[in-house]
């Protein structure tokens, strides 16, 4: 064991040196080695980072948000419809929500205006998501105006401003008193835009959907858990479409790293060739140029797997960022919360590591099945 | 202990262009002498040096060494014999460039797994024995031919093979130099070591070192006193 | 199908697996016909460097099994909320009958590599490799199995479907199929304990005689009972597993996943255990399979020289499994048997 240890030292120590000594060779294999994996690495952490951060922003949602459809367009709630859940059994909570959107000439820009239920803000007053407070300058105290759909100016005074923690969803968000939004948007009382349910038991959630749809045969119950599930397989397809495209790239890595291995400098020839006929055996140079793999592998992997980290959480994947992030590119600037996984690390390693050796390995049993013989023919 | 007995070599087996490099050769090598093969080149002798020094198999014969046969063996075994019993000394020194010097001698040490603190006092050893000492950080592309034939031999000595093997030592180096590398050859006969040589150097074909000279003609010995 | 990164590199990991074998597979012809150690022809020459060739082929694509095996679990593990009722990689396995099967076929093909790669180890130190031919033929005879493996991921892999909500309607209601089971259903925990010990037990016992014990003449038959007794022992040892350790790691009764250990809620746990047990059986069989060989004289000294360090490890492989298993079992505050 000692021996075989000292003796993958010894391989170790001449593989770095032949690295080191063909800095060019290596440093452009490196180069697009290290290239590849950022690439696959950004795709992946960041449609990791999106769908970790959905889950997050919906894992605070109900178990049950109700619309009610007209002509299969949503639509609002009329009166009565809480009175008529409540008597369903198993919901816990209830309550109808107030949402809109609205069009700010100004910045060309959408905003979500909410009447929350759970928070206290005076009439007149607002709180504002970071989008707003950049595009339009807002800050604590100042006063806006909006021109409601009907014609009419509202003027509010801000109140206070979101923090950033989650930006997703809160970035375009304009938050009002109930009887401010209901003049804004004229929608009379007793109306809702939705109902938002919690229920008590996991497992119940499914028949108080199907109760529901019994007794409001208009209403469209959807669950919180339909909708990870439609996100999670969404983001995945989203990335497997990515790295589909992305196809091209590591079969032509693969082909590169071939050429690399399999077109052996006339010095390298010797080399080996040299070490073999001195009393090295052909295992000990696929050995060796096993070592050398890994550590290639091994830091182009790191680097490009930092680089890629840096990227996605630091410099807001700025390159990928209008690809995979789909209509919701418009307003939020937001800082995904950095998460590294160990099934994603696993799949990368498959799509990149696995390739650069399935393709250097014919090269290089080539290479060290050298007759020991060669150096004294030639 | 080395014998040869009706060993044939070809190459480009079963093609058109096959010929036969060695063709019904019979030799011992004895124990503590000093061989050497001469030839016009195109006879044979560097092909039958790489069969005696298990750098490659006879296409048809047997070797034996110290009385086992091994011209059966696969390259695996054949590569650890060879590391164990044989030091090589090439025409062209064949160092790898990039290298010190204490480092290419070592390089034949590797993969018997001693440790590299050992390997580097045996060669520390070698080299001041032959008074390089002080080139042992020199990378071998800055030494002299004199020098690097130097280095070659203490690398063909770090496993402390019983045989030394070399193919025409002398074809790069001037008379001085031959000398030179005569003086180092007495010096390892005289400790015991088998050495086989090729050479169509008069001088080290005719010194009083070799003990004894095979010709070679055509793929088969024509002489041997 | 659900078309994501995961599952597009196990295919490409199985689909190179089989390729590379394929392509190998006219040379493992021609070792079988022309191998001849006795020539020193220049065709002679040639094969023996395939042999090369071929063995790190196989320690590559043995190595791709391990990790395809993770990836696999990994990989069931997440999907498991595209679907409905599955609450972890069991779940997501049982969505359709290919599952575990495909599962199966790649810890199979994993110990068969193993297998096959001890049994080269022993024959490439005998100086006149024996064993060449039969080392050929079972490659040959391993590649429908490596086509049986995609084929069984390829088939469960194209068989899933997210139950996904679509615009048109909320939710689909998609019903819980009557077959998604999302337990494994577990044998009575007090029978299975004493099974689990006592196989184990004797795994261990019997590898210590093989490993320390000398004399020739029975050198095989603790060979083989080492070989028998390591797969009785992994059998029980997973069983072990489904049956009370797994509930002790989690606290929770009924809950008998093999895969949930080795998240990070359990501290990957689960490692602790799977990877003392898989390296233990695996050398205690190759310890068996090898004796098989033991008949030919130039092998008979390698095989010793291998078997009984095999059998080593497996002593320390399944006895650090127990060792670990047990304290888990201890530490839990789980009370299963009243």
């Amino acid at each position: 064991m000692k021996i075989w240890i000292e003796k993958q030292q010894h391989l170790i120590d001449f593989t770095l040196a032949s690295l080191a000594r063909r800095k060019l060779k290596n440093l452009g294999l490196l180069t697009v080695y290290t290239l590849l994996v950022f690439v696959l690495a950004s795709v992946a952490l960041y449609t990791h980072a999106l769908r970790t951060e959905a889950q997050k922003v919906l894992a605070g949602s109900p178990e049950i948000v109700l619309q009610r459809l007209v002509a299969g367009r949503h639509d609002l709630i009329p009166p009565g419809y809480l009175e008529q859940i409540g008597r369903i059994r198993g919901v816990q909570k209830m309550e109808g929500r107030l949402w809109g959107y609205y069009y700010d000439n100004v910045v060309k820009a959408n905003y979500s205006f909410m009447a929350p239920r759970d928070l206290n803000i005076a009439r007149g007053e607002i709180i504002v998501g970071p989008a707003l407070e950049r595009s339009r300058g807002l800050a604590a105290g100042n006063g806006i105006s909006f021109r409601s759909y009907s014609g009419e100016l509202h003027t509010f005074i801000v109140a206070d401003v979101l923090p950033q923690t989650s930006e997703l969803v809160s970035a375009d968000l304009v938050l009002m008193h109930e009887a401010d939004f209901r003049a804004f948007f004229k929608i009379p009382d007793g109306h809702y835009n939705d109902i938002a349910m919690s229920v008590a038991n996991p497992q119940e959630v499914r028949n108080v959907a199907i109760k529901l749809l019994t007794t409001l045969p208009d209403s469209r119950p959807i669950l919180r858990d339909e909708v990870l599930r439609t996100y999670a397989s969404i983001f995945d397809w989203r990335e497997g479409i990515m790295l589909a495209l992305l196809s091209a790239a590591i079969l032509a890595f693969g082909i590169f790293a071939w050429e690399k291995a399999a077109g052996l400098s006339a010095e390298e020839k010797r080399e080996i060739g040299i070490l073999k006929a001195i009393g090295w055996e052909t295992g000990d140079v696929i050995k060796m140029k096993f070592w050398e793999g890994l550590l290639i592998s091994l830091l182009a992997f790191l680097l490009g797997y930092v680089a890629a980290y840096l990227h996605v959480f630091h410099m807001d994947a700025i390159l990928f960022e209008p690809v995979l992030k789909g209509w919701a590119v418009l307003y939020p600037r937001f800082t995904l919360p950095p998460h590294i996984d160990g099934l994603q690390v696993a799949t990368l390693f498959f799509f990149t590591v696995f390739p650069y050796t399935a393709a250097v390995l014919v090269p290089i049993w080539r290479a060290a099945t050298t007759d020991p013989d060669t150096v004294m023919r030639s | 202990m080395i014998e040869l007995t009706q060993i044939r070599k070809a190459f480009n087996q079963g093609k058109h262009n096959e010929y036969w490099a060695l063709d019904g050769i019979d030799l011992a090598i004895p124990d503590k002498q000093v061989t050497a093969l001469r030839g016009p080149s195109g006879s044979g002798k560097t092909t039958l040096l790489t069969i005696l020094g298990c750098l490659a198999r006879p296409t048809e014969g047997r070797v034996r060494l110290k009385g086992e046969d091994i011209s059966g063996l696969p390259e695996r075994f054949l590569t650890e014999i060879r590391r164990q019993t044989f030091g090589f000394i090439f025409q062209q020194f064949n160092l790898i460039r990039g290298l010190s010097a204490i480092e290419n001698i070592i390089l034949p040490a590797y993969p018997t797994g001693q440790p590299r603190k050992d390997l580097l006092l045996k060669a520390e050893a070698l080299l001041a024995g032959v008074d390089l000492g002080h080139r042992r950080n020199a990378k071998v592309e800055w030494l002299s031919g004199g020098e690097q034939q130097r280095v070659a031999i203490c690398r063909a000595l770090i496993n402390d093979p019983e045989i030394l093997i070399a193919d025409e030592p002398t074809a790069n180096l001037d008379t001085r130099l031959s000398k030179e590398f005569l003086g180092i050859l007495e010096k390892l006969a005289d400790k015991g070591r088998t050495i086989v040589l090729t050479s169509h150097d008069p001088m080290v074909v005719d010194s009083s070192v070799v003990n004894r000279v095979v010709s070679l003609r055509d793929g088969r010995i024509v002489d041997a006193k | 199908m659900i078309f994501q990164p995961a599952i597009i590199a196990l295919l490409l990991a199985a689909g190179i697996s089989l390729a590379m074998l394929l392509a190998a597979s006219p040379f493992a012809v021609q070792v079988i016909r022309h191998w001849d150690i006795a020539s020193g022809s220049e065709r002679q020459l040639k094969l023996e460097r395939l042999t090369y060739l071929f063995s790190t082929l196989v320690a590559f694509v043995c190595l791709i099994q391990i990790l395809a095996a993770l990836l696999f679990v990994f990989n069931a593990d997440k999907m498991s909320v595209m679907f409905v009722g599955a609450m972890c990689a069991v779940g997501a396995l049982n969505v359709n009958a290919f599952g575990f099967p495909a599962l199966y076929a790649q810890l199979t093909l994993f110990f068969l590599a193993v297998l096959w790669l001890a049994l080269n180890h022993v024959d490439s130190r005998a100086r006149d490799y024996p064993l060449v031919r039969l080392k050929y033929a079972l490659l040959l005879a391993a590649i429908p199995l490596f086509a049986l493996s995609l084929w069984l991921q390829l088939s469960y892999f194209l068989g899933l479907k997210a139950d996904v909500i679509t615009s048109c309607c909320g939710s689909m209601f998609s019903e819980q199929a009557e077959t998604l089971a999302s337990e494994v259903t577990a044998l009575e925990a007090r029978p299975v304990m004493i099974v689990f010990y006592g196989t184990l037990a004797a795994a261990i016992a019997l590898s210590a005689w093989h490993w320390l014990g000398h004399g020739n003449e029975r050198g095989n038959m603790s060979g083989y009972l080492t070989g028998l007794a390591s797969l009785a022992g992994f059998i029980s040892a997973i069983s072990g597993i489904l049956a009370f350790i797994s509930l002790y790691i989690y606290e929770h009764p009924h809950h008998h996943c093999p895969f949930c250990i080795l998240k990070p809620e359990y501290d990957y746990q689960g490692y602790a255990l799977y990877v003392p047990l898989f390296i233990g059986a695996a050398a205690g069989m190759s310890a068996g399979v090898l004796r098989l060989f033991s008949g030919h004289l130039s092998l008979a000294p390698v095989i010793d020289a291998t078997s009984r360090p095999l059998a080593g490890v497996a002593v320390v492989g399944f006895g650090l499994f127990l060792a670990i298993a047990s304290f888990m079992v201890w530490q839990s505050n789980l009370i299963l048997l009243g």
